[in-house]
């Protein structure tokens, strides 16, 4: 009798709807709509105010073909090729911080710190930290002997390398907590048999840990491309995609044909191609990290 | 032998710690100083008087009025986001209907859109209805875009949930909304704490939305705003570094207090992948 009560209640139609309906309306609205709407605003010569005149493919024709956009679309990929190459720095890091140090806990928690800031802060910090004469890059530099320091964000072979370091920066802290949680959890009893079978450390770490975490390294891999290539705030605050398009990215790009030339169709099916390569570097990335079966400890 | 090793080991965590912190020691520092200190001296030296009237300076200069933003509309989006993913939480845990595994589906896409792809509709949305340059724009936005996050943190503890609970709940007669609002919720007071944490640090930081949606002076955040206002003292060091520091400060802060909280949020939000 009681539990008939409760599934008549768990599943009427009304509270059911009462309570999906708020956030249900909200992803649709604000996340969904826009997404679909973005591939049509494509098809439209349009300058975000007056009439919009259809053109067909147009629009995506022209991307496909501009230089422009495929310059920003390198710039993001070696972001993202940076980003994941940074991942071994973090795992080496994540493996010496769990294998029994002290102190281990507050380390990890001074590396997070710049993942807290604002990409805005970090930005405005690290064009000081590369400010030509006044920095203390270059006022470092001049102290040990290099006589004419670069400046960096302004030298076009130089920027992209420059703007990595302060992303390195700002996720170091990230990605250390995430292999640091996985590592400890793996069994001190397996680590332990390998030792007693005289396995040198190095040995542990690349044939029983790495392996153990591989799922999770498979995760990060995702997480640093797709997160590199939605690139920003910090890009845009720090060079603004310059000198002369040296920095640009693609949600940079989109951003100035939209927000700077009013170019609103060009500019939707700029971002609806963002959006599509995301996707497809997304399912290339889990296909090829996939583990096969899950290993059980 | 070994404890070389161990000294060794030691030693690159340090080193990446110095890294990760000597940067905004020396903000702090060149935040307390004068140009002709900063310049002329070593970059580490304690300033020779702390000059605090930088910080006086740049919120008299009018930063207090983006702090006051970024506050409220952060605490209304938090507000709003852990409300509606609680509840649709509850809805896809413990309400049996067909769809659900599809709208959580829904949910778990919308993690992984770029947001840069649905910026100009939705632009032109909010400008259709009146909306830019109106804060509320901002708080629905930041809402939305914190859903998917802050639902899937929330489901693996409403899974955890006992059933008995709601059971004696309905048979003593208590309406559903009453042993939502008042038995459910706060029994997931630990994993609201969670995501709130996440959800201020998301929302105080975000820039991109509010850069594109707002252009009044007296609604701007502060990631946006303190662009303005760096662009203001562009040579003057002591007041950029006081404005910066001003901006994460509570971030900061929050982090002190709340440091495992954190850690715990970030850590969930990145098995979204």
């Amino acid at each position: 009798m009681g539990l008939n009560v409760m599934n008549k209640v768990m599943s009427n139609k009304l509270y059911i709807a009462f309570y999906i309906a708020p956030a249900f309306i909200l992803l649709m609205v604000l996340i969904f709509i826009p997404l679909l709407l973005s591939g049509y605003y494509g098809l439209m010569d349009w300058d975000g105010i007056g009439e919009k005149t259809f053109i067909g493919l147009d629009n995506y024709i022209e991307g496909i073909q501009d230089k422009l956009f495929w310059n920003s679309a390198l710039h993001s990929f070696l972001l993202a090729l940076f980003s994941a190459l940074s991942l071994i720095i973090y795992l080496a890091v994540s493996i010496i911080l769990a294998s029994k140090i002290k102190g281990a806990d507050l380390l990890r928690k001074i590396y997070l710190i710049p993942m807290l800031l604002s990409s805005v802060a970090i930005a405005q910090l690290w064009v000081k930290v590369y400010n030509p004469s006044n920095g203390i890059l270059n006022s470092f530099l001049r102290t040990i002997g290099v006589e004419n320091p670069p400046s960096w964000l302004a030298d076009p072979s130089l920027v992209l390398f420059a703007i990595f370091v302060p992303i390195l920066w700002q996720y170091a802290g990230f990605y250390i907590l995430i292999y640091y949680a996985a590592l400890k959890n793996i069994p001190e009893s397996l680590i332990e048999a390998a030792r007693i079978d005289g396995a040198t450390p190095f040995q542990i770490a690349m044939r029983i840990k790495l392996p153990l975490i591989k799922e999770i390294v498979s995760v990060t891999i995702v997480l640093a491309i797709v997160g590199s290539l939605k690139y920003f705030d910090l890009i845009y605050v720090m060079t603004a995609g310059g000198p002369n398009g040296a920095s640009e990215v693609m949600a940079s790009y989109m951003y100035k044909l939209a927000f700077s030339s009013y170019n609103f169709g060009y500019g939707s099916a700029i971002g609806f191609l963002l959006l599509i390569i995301t996707l497809i570097v997304t399912l290339i990335i889990r296909k090829v990290t996939e583990t096969k079966e899950k290993l059980e400890y | 032998m070994k404890r070389v090793g161990y000294f060794f080991l030691y030693l690159a965590l340090i080193v990446v710690a110095l890294f990760q912190i000597l940067p905004l020691i020396w903000l702090f520092l060149f935040s307390l100083k004068s140009n002709q200190e900063i310049f002329a001296g070593s970059p580490f030296s304690l300033p020779s008087e702390f000059r605090w009237e930088n910080y006086q300076k740049v919120w008299d200069g009018g930063i207090g009025t983006y702090f006051f933003n970024s506050v409220w509309i952060t605490i209304a989006a938090i507000v709003f986001t852990v409300l509606f993913a609680s509840m649709a939480a509850f809805a896809l845990t413990r309400m049996k209907w067909k769809l659900s595994g599809l709208v959580l589906g829904l949910f778990m896409v919308g993690l992984m859109i770029p947001i840069h792809s649905a910026l100009i509709p939705l632009y032109s949305m909010f400008l259709s209805v009146d909306m830019i340059d109106n804060p509320w724009s901002i708080v629905i936005t930041y809402t939305a875009y914190n859903l998917p996050i802050t639902l899937m943190i929330l489901l693996g503890f409403y899974y955890t949930l006992p059933h008995e609970v709601e059971e004696a709940a309905i048979i003593d007669g208590c309406s559903i909304h009453r042993m939502f609002f008042r038995i459910i919720l706060p029994m997931t007071t630990p994993i609201m704490a969670t995501t709130v944490v996440i959800n201020m640090i998301y929302n105080w930081n975000e820039f991109v939305f509010v850069n594109t949606f707002i252009s009044s002076e007296k609604y701007k955040t502060l990631t946006v705003g303190i662009q303005n206002f760096i662009g203001q003292y562009m040579t003057d060091w002591g007041a950029i570094g006081a404005t910066l520091i001003i901006s994460v400060l509570p971030i900061i802060i929050a982090f002190i207090f709340f440091s495992n909280k954190v850690v715990e949020g970030i850590s969930s939000s990145a098995v979204k992948g």
